[in-house]
């Protein structure tokens, strides 16, 4: 049953990710941003697989309920036209192709360092939501407070450049 | 598989939707009655079955009180003409409406609507999640592409105008309300709903512990269901009813069932965050007997009626906000608001506990 639903959401997660990218159908930016959607809500079902349910539920809050409804935004609000009409960018497609070069090598490299799966593959953070808080605040305080100060950055950029006259 | 908790679990699921979907028809009727009260009319009072309309006492009271007046706008919404216009984007005309309504009744799902039934492990919860609030946040967050869908695939300036007011309106309010409801759990220790309510049973209800968080969730509930104080995805005066202009007939009313839906669902969350859910001062043990469990749901039943009546009292009695104004309530006064909350109730709870 377990993995019937893991293959069904795996699968689900690819074809919405494949589709996102590259639809035969349609090249109407809000398509694929509604794809998006769909892919980050059947890995909120990998999540659930997991026994993840806090980290389930916070993708699906944050990312579907809050990132791609902001894309949204941001697309209905630029010209639609012309991204439609936009074929090939060299650039691009080099940029692309180094970082998932870069990315498959960390995967393959994790993948080959962590442990092989023994016997007893059950998950352990049963309901995460305490040991994941305890966690975060404890071991990983400083990674967490950095991450907090970039966003915070990043937000003030925002603000800046949002300001019509600089003084 | 545990063949009797799927089955109790699809006779929960299939009681709770028609219990739903019979509050909505009647909180449309409830809707009309207080709206005519408040402005001095009679309301819907014509509507009659054949043969019990004529049923000399009782039949009559029942038309004027309009309690067949569902019946007839149901049927108004199922006959007539399905209109299309040509120059729509199709799939997501058609996908729009289901999107609006699903969210509203998936809420419903971890919502306990009373202690148990008959068997103590029979508890009245559809689905006992230990993250419970999280994932009716997370729910209710998805009901707002039902409505930029609608305006995006409606392909015209109103109902795109409304779609992008409501995107922008919805997550700023649920920013306010996530915030809100942090107290609560600070306070009480657990996410999951029906501990929760545990905790109002020996404790006593939130409402008294969190006062402000309440105000602000009751305030952003009414932004989240696009209610009055806050329509303007669908401001008549300035949109031609934004999202919806183009709709019509059962795709029409499928929009309006999703607001209602969404008032219930806000209601019963409230009943359960604030209001001690099934409890009631003098009944704060689980049931053992069928008949308190009945009577727990009804308790519960009716704390979610008198919620649902302010819902509709402050529709009638208040004006709409202007644009500007509702984004400077959201994001300058209950942000704010709402972290000051938090942290009083934070340094409070860390101050009493040493």
């Amino acid at each position: 049953m377990q993995d019937l639903f893991f293959y069904l959401f795996a699968f689900l997660t690819l074809l919405c990710a494949f589709l996102v990218v590259a639809n035969p159908f349609s090249r109407d930016p809000v398509t694929s941003a509604m794809f998006l959607v769909l892919t980050i809500v059947s890995m909120a079902g990998l999540f659930v697989l997991l026994h993840a349910f806090f980290l389930a539920a916070v993708q699906i809050l944050v990312y579907a309920g809050a990132v791609m409804v902001l894309f949204l935004f941001v697309i209905m609000l630029l010209d639609l036209k012309e991204e439609q009409r936009r074929r090939f960018n060299g650039f691009g497609v080099v940029t692309g192709v180094i970082s998932i070069a870069a990315i498959a090598a960390i995967f393959v490299k994790a993948i080959f360092e962590s442990p092989a799966p023994g016997g007893d593959a059950t998950p352990t953070l049963e309901g995460a939501t305490k040991p994941l808080g305890r966690m975060l605040f404890n071991d990983y305080v400083l990674p967490f407070e950095i991450l907090s100060v970039l966003l915070l950055v990043a937000m003030v950029g925002v603000i800046l450049l949002s300001k019509k006259d600089l003084k | 598989m545990d063949w009797n908790f799927i089955f109790f679990s699809a006779v929960k699921i299939v009681c709770v939707i028609g219990a739903v979907l019979t509050m909505f028809a009647y909180s449309v009727l409830a809707e009309r009655k207080i709206s005519a009260f408040i402005q001095d009319r009679v309301g819907p009072n014509r509507a009659a079955l054949p043969l019990i309309g004529s049923v000399p006492v009782v039949g009559r009271f029942l038309t004027r009180l309009g309690f067949w007046q569902p019946v007839a706008d149901g049927l108004k919404a199922i006959l007539k003409e399905d209109f299309t216009p040509s120059y729509v984007r199709k799939v997501y005309f058609w996908l729009a409406p289901a999107i609006a309504l699903i969210p509203s009744f998936l809420t419903v799902a971890v919502i306990p609507f009373g202690s148990t039934l008959g068997n103590p492990n029979n508890k009245m919860v559809i689905a006992d999640l230990d993250v419970g609030i999280l994932y009716t946040f997370g729910i209710v967050s998805l009901g707002v592409y039902g409505i930029v869908l609608a305006g995006y695939a409606a392909n015209s300036k109103y109902p795109f105008l409304g779609g992008i007011r409501s995107s922008a309106q919805m997550i700023s309010y649920e920013i306010a309300m996530g915030m809100s409801v942090v107290p609560l759990f600070l306070i009480a220790g657990n996410l999951n709903l029906g501990k929760l309510i545990e905790y109002q049973a020996h404790h006593g209800w939130l409402i008294c512990y969190a006062p402000v968080s309440f105000f602000i969730f009751l305030v952003s509930a009414f932004a989240e269901t696009n209610r009055l104080p806050f329509d303007l995805p669908e401001c008549e005066t300035e949109l031609v009813a934004g999202y919806n202009t183009e709709y019509s007939s059962m795709k029409f009313a499928l929009f309006f069932m999703g607001e209602y839906a969404n008032m219930i669902a806000a209601s019963s969350m409230m009943v359960v965050l604030f209001f001690g859910g099934w409890t009631f001062p003098g009944l704060t043990t689980p049931a053992d007997a069928l008949a308190t469990g009945l009577l727990h749901i009804g308790i519960f039943i009716g704390k979610m009626l008198l919620l649902m009546l302010v819902f509709i009292w402050v529709r009638w009695m208040l004006p709409r906000f202007r644009y500007d104004q509702l984004m400077d309530l959201g994001w300058r006064r209950f942000i704010p608001l709402a972290l000051a909350n938090i942290l009083v109730c934070a340094t409070w709870l860390w101050w009493t506990m040493k």
